[in-house]
């Protein structure tokens, strides 16, 4: 250690620094600030050392939750080799058509969403998942076999009762019919909004109609099991969390809407599942 | 020096252990021991911050004034701490995400600043070394016992592996939902507690207050 060093060579500003008095606050100071260079360069670079590590295991956290999402996570294989067989994209929310824009995978929506050149604030009426603000492009992952999209993974997220919930809604191949819905991120209360991550309520989308033929939303969340001829568009909400079962709703509601990825969909539908064009 | 060296390694884990017999690090035992899997982590977490810990701390003993002592060692600590925190991170995600919290609170931990203001700052460096592995070796057993029992019967498995089979799968084992949730582990403590002073009488506390008659011939 530097100051035990010093104590030991003889002569010039060492003897001084050997003169000052064992609780003299020069010293103290100066002992202070050699322990914290110390210990900050040791930390700064392991962080800097091992970023590449941490980042790669948030890729196959995110991964995982993708595979999660469309219903095709098998435990104890390989989540990277299991993703192999998905098809990440890049999609034009104006447009609706496949764009280059970054790695889908590698996609921070709230980062993206905060840089004003590739993303929009979104008009306060229209705003009904409270995002502020919208990327310009966002990722679509989809299972594709012999040229048919069979499952489409959106990312999807907006403000339920105290906090922006992330997740992804996973859509057949016809773009309409609910597959499943998850979060990965959310700070609602555990036991009532946090029920959103119960696997027997997000079961209750599955086989839900999402879409009209026009590509009007059509899913509601409701109190009480539905009923009724619109029992296809319909799911429970969740009793003691109203707020966060609407939140769910509404940004379930925006990102299949115009807004969202509607015109991505309608895009698909008009092809029938097959790859729209090539970008 | 040889005797020395094997008390302050030793003597932690079964006649002088920091949980069961110092009563310090009770919380991070509560929260993480409902896995194995998690605890051994901690246990392994806390053992290399309390050993480097300790002997870095004893290193600088003598440059260090008294009066900025604690921070110079909450620096030390805190450093190590952000150290493992970033190792686990990189190599075991998903036991770092089920850890949460508790690696960064082992900063905060009574065993190891304990340590080091006792013991590091008195000793040499190798000595405290050797006390800062004992310390954690002494909590990483009572760990281990309690996260052992919790998991075992609380879901049926050790480290993931179904061992009971449960009756919700068919088995013949319900699981006793109270070994999940934390205050069990309080139970469990006092049990292992109650245990090794059963085996080392010596560990008795003496009772601080004697309930004594008084004869009416020493009232005068």
């Amino acid at each position: 250690m530097p100051p035990d060093a010093v104590t030991k060579t003889p002569g010039g500003p060492m003897k001084a620094w050997r003169d000052l008095p064992a609780d003299s606050p020069v010293r103290a100071f100066a002992i202070v600030i050699a322990v914290c260079v110390v210990c900050s360069v040791l930390v700064s670079s392991a962080a800097v050392v091992l970023a590449p590590i941490q980042h790669e295991n948030a890729l196959k956290v995110r991964k995982r939750q993708i595979l999660q999402a469309a219903g095709l996570l098998v435990r104890g294989r390989d989540v990277v080799e299991q993703f192999a067989q998905m098809t990440p994209r890049m999609v034009s929310l104006d447009t609706g058509e496949y764009v280059e824009a970054g790695d889908p995978v590698d996609f921070d929506v709230a980062r993206v969403s905060r840089d004003p050149q590739s993303s929009s604030a979104v008009p306060a009426e229209s705003d009904i998942a409270k995002i502020r603000r919208r990327p310009a492009a966002m990722p679509v992952y989809l299972v594709e076999h012999a040229g048919q999209v069979e499952t489409i993974v959106l990312p999807v997220h907006g403000y339920g009762l105290w906090s922006t919930l992330y997740g992804f809604l996973a859509l057949d191949g016809d773009g309409s019919t609910v597959k499943g819905i998850s979060f990965y991120q959310h700070g609602e209360t555990p036991g009532l909004g946090a029920e959103i991550d119960n696997p027997r309520w997000q079961a209750k989308w599955t086989g839900k109609q999402a879409l009209a033929g026009d590509g009007a939303v059509l899913l509601q969340i409701v109190k009480g099991e539905p009923r009724g001829e619109d029992v296809a568009h319909q799911v429970d909400g969740l009793a003691g969390a109203t707020l966060t079962a609407r939140g769910v709703e509404n940004l379930v509601r925006y990102w299949l809407g115009e807004q969202g990825f509607g015109p991505y969909l309608s895009r698909l539908r008009a092809t029938k599942g097959e790859q729209p064009d090539e970008s | 020096m040889k005797a020395e060296s094997k008390k302050a390694l030793f003597e932690p884990i079964v006649d002088n252990n920091p949980v069961i017999l110092q009563v310090l690090g009770i919380c991070s035992a509560l929260a993480v021991t409902s896995r194995l899997l998690p605890s051994l982590i901690m246990s392994l977490a806390l053992t290399a911050v309390s050993a480097l810990a300790c002997m870095a701390i004893s290193m600088v003993r003598k440059a260090v004034p008294g009066n900025v002592r604690i921070i110079v060692q909450m620096t030390i600590i805190a450093s190590l701490v952000i150290l493992v925190d970033q190792v686990l991170r990189a190599y075991l995600p998903e036991v770092s995400r089920q850890l949460s919290v508790f690696v960064g609170l082992i900063i905060t931990n009574c065993i190891v600043l304990g340590r080091a203001e006792a013991f590091s700052m008195k000793n040499g460096p190798w000595l405290s070394f050797l006390d800062g592995l004992g310390h954690g070796l002494g909590y990483s057993a009572i760990l281990i016992i309690v996260a052992t029992v919790r998991e075992l019967l609380g879901t049926g498995s050790l480290l993931g592996l179904q061992l009971l089979p449960l009756k919700s799968a068919g088995g013949w084992y319900e699981p006793n939902g109270l070994l999940v949730l934390a205050p069990s582990a309080f139970f469990l403590v006092a049990a292992v507690i109650w245990a090794v002073r059963a085996w080392k009488p010596a560990q008795n506390e003496k009772p601080e207050f004697q309930i004594r008659v008084v004869h009416r011939t020493e009232v005068s």
